[in-house]
């Protein structure tokens, strides 16, 4: 078992652009089962072996395709989540950086109450080692087994990925939720769903400055979680009113500081890693005997 | 993106928010036409920066006449101000907004903005206006009412009158208080902004409602579909090198440090900072190279990087997800050879192509230390500060 995505899984790409299409040829050379793609007028053709369809439904219809992924450029993304929560997909995940706000608060108030659980946007998408990559992380430097991973972050994701590969320490999920305000899946969901699935032993939290989702996460770790979870917060020294390139990632009006989040996690029993670098061996301690 | 305040007024105008009559000068002469013009019997000269805390600093002065306004615009004009939310160096001030006097009553803060947690839209009214709202929130919470809005049902008039009864407004005054709300909340979600906010809104003797400040920032994602915003931006506001980044699209923040750093991801760039500063050194800067980094991207940041004259080693840090460190590696001998760097330059390639990366680099002849940690990567570079010191 995992969380998300597994074997299982039949990946839709809403998006045959550039970027789509590569990384829809990564995630099929990695076992992932891409079974088709979405890119309105170009219906009926194949891109690189992947039969192309004009809408999700169908691709749908056409594949039994239970998921996406989102490479549609920012201003046509909002509608690409409407569409792919229109057809009751079970998870799409959104990989576009720079949708407008008021775009992402719309989709996010339509999706309540839908089937349809979004990842993202302005994320690195989700790994299960192994079994299924869907978005652009490079999954080589994943290895299966017991550490579920969540980050707000895709390359900070990575890091922490190597530090747990590299000393023995198998993944069982890897979760990129996303830099941007409005995201469709918080850390408080995505550790709610390791802490149920019983192949995931500890998990690795990485937070960053913004927002009060690393609050919130501590206290649903201290009232819904026994497994071991340890954590890193990005941003312990930038400055306050900057926007640290995610757009999310932004101390505002006195909030949003890391020593804020970091405070509010220890509280919660979560071990946090002071240096960037020691996120894997927080993590071997915190929870020993993971290494395979 | 932030405007100026006589902006964020022609706007508030365009939606029906009442705003005193002003008008821009740059010079002490057009201030004293502009009062002269506005015939009140006093007027106000308000330096435009953006900053808050301006009247504190010196930045607002009353005028009792024309030339009494040619006065404050000398005084204020060419002034460097330094408030609270300045860059430690100041802000030059080239503009003055010459506006008519109010009669207040009675001073209220409001403002629109997004709030993250309820993922809904927010306006915050308080009675406690003309303070700054983050001492209201720290002092006495009960004073911030807060109501929100869902962006696909918006906001509903009982909305607005509910919050104005909780301002204590009475009948008549909650009748204007409807229709000064919805202007701003349909500026707001019309033109893409990110934070309205007028501190004070005020109650003048003659009873209206009057937005006496005004300050709006706009969603920069959203730019693309506002060219009428994006046309307002002030390219004297911002940080030359910020501004410079952001043409190339490249995220920049300037610090205060002397280790210059390239990162790819903005996560990995905080977490770059945070390396160095944990292995004793203070970095210069926060640069993410964005996705797409390739070849020219990376002479571009170096260009940026060697422009702070600050920096006394560069750090680059890249995890190749979808960047492949081959062409970063490219990029970054291309960009020693043409800018000629200079500085100790310590390199750190992961992910993607990372071997053929760290070989170009390598078999340059150029003087690289090469990184195989994160860990290493910031000791080595704060070595390289020290070793220079």
């Amino acid at each position: 078992m995992a969380i998300l995505c597994d074997r299982n899984t039949k990946l839709i790409v809403q998006g045959m652009g550039r970027m789509g299409t590569f990384h829809a040829g990564l995630s099929r050379e990695y076992g992932t089962r891409v079974v088709g793609g979405v890119h309105p007028g170009k219906g009926g053709s194949e891109i690189e072996g992947i039969p192309v369809f004009n809408t999700v439904a169908e691709a749908k219809s056409a594949t039994g395709a239970n998921a996406s992924v989102i490479f549609v450029p920012p201003p046509g993304a909002a509608d690409a989540i409407l569409e792919a929560a229109e057809n009751e997909l079970d998870l799409t995940v959104c990989i576009t950086e720079g949708i407008p706000v008021i775009d992402m608060a719309r989709a996010k108030s339509a999706l309540r109450g839908s089937r349809t659980r979004l990842i993202g946007p302005n994320c690195p998408g989700v790994v299960t080692p192994e079994q299924c990559r869907i978005g652009i992380m490079p999954a080589q430097i994943t290895k299966p087994g017991p550490v579920g991973v969540v980050s707000r972050s895709g390359t900070l994701t990575y890091e922490a990925v190597d530090q747990l590969t590299r000393l023995g320490i198998g993944q069982s999920t890897c979760v990129g939720i996303g830099g941007d305000p409005v995201i469709g899946t918080h850390f408080i969901d995505t550790l709610a769903l390791f802490q149920a699935d019983p192949e995931t032993k500890a998990v690795v939290m990485i937070g960053e400055i913004g927002g009060s989702a690393e609050e919130e996460a501590a206290e649903f770790v201290r009232a819904n979680m026994d497994k071991p979870v340890v954590a890193f917060i990005a941003g312990q020294h930038a400055p306050p009113g900057k926007r640290m390139g995610h757009a999310g990632a932004i101390i505002a009006g006195g909030k949003g500081r890391a020593s804020d989040k970091i405070a509010a996690l220890e509280k919660a029993g979560v071990a946090v890693s002071a240096s960037p670098a020691e996120i894997g061996e927080t993590l071997a301690k915190a929870a020993p005997g993971l290494e395979s | 993106m932030n405007v100026h305040e006589y902006q964020a007024k022609a706007l508030f105008r365009e939606f029906g928010v009442a705003v005193p009559d002003g008008e821009l000068a740059t010079t002490p002469e057009e201030a004293e036409r502009a009062a002269k013009n506005l015939a009140t019997k006093i007027v106000v000269v308000k330096a435009q920066v953006h900053a808050g805390g301006r009247g504190k600093a010196g930045g607002v002065k009353l005028a009792k006449s024309p030339a009494e306004a040619k006065k404050a615009a000398s005084e204020i004009l060419g002034m460097t101000l330094h408030t609270p939310q300045t860059p430690p160096e100041g802000k030059l001030v080239r503009k003055v907004y010459v506006e008519a006097g109010s009669d207040i009553a009675k001073e209220y803060y409001f403002a629109i903005l997004f709030d993250r947690s309820a993922e809904k839209f927010a306006l915050v009214a308080s009675t406690e206006g003309g303070m700054e709202i983050e001492v209201v929130a720290e002092k006495s919470p009960d004073k911030i009412l807060t109501t929100f809005v869902d962006a696909n049902v918006g906001l509903r008039d009982y909305q607005i009158r509910d919050l104005g009864f909780r301002l204590g407004f009475d009948g008549d005054l909650v009748k204007k208080f409807v229709p000064f709300v919805r202007g701003l909340f349909d500026l707001y979600m019309t033109k893409d902004c990110s934070q309205v906010e007028i501190n004070p809104l005020v109650l003048t003797e003659q009873g209206d409602l009057l937005a006496l400040d005004g300050k709006l920032n706009f969603d920069d994602n959203a730019l693309y579909r506002h060219p009428e915003i994006a046309e307002l931006r002030d390219p004297d506001e911002e940080d030359p090198r910020e501004r410079a980044a952001k043409e190339i699209d490249l995220a920049y923040v300037g610090l205060d440090g002397n280790i210059g750093c390239m990162v790819n991801g903005a996560g990995l760039a905080m977490a770059t900072l945070d390396m160095i500063h944990y292995c004793g050194g203070k970095p210069a800067n926060f640069l993410d190279a964005g996705g797409g980094a390739d070849k020219e991207k990376v002479k571009a940041a170096f260009k940026l990087i060697l422009g702070d004259e600050n920096v006394e080693a560069i750090l680059v840090n890249i995890f190749g997800g979808i960047v492949r460190c081959d062409l970063i590696a490219e990029g970054v001998v291309a960009a020693a050879a043409d800018l000629g760097v200079g500085v100790p330059l310590v390199v750190r390639l992961q992910g993607t192509k990372a071997p053929e990366g760290r070989e170009i680099l390598a078999n340059s002849g150029l003087d690289i230390t090469p990184a195989e940690t994160l860990k290493d990567a910031g000791e080595l570079a704060v070595a390289a500060v020290k070793g220079a010191a």
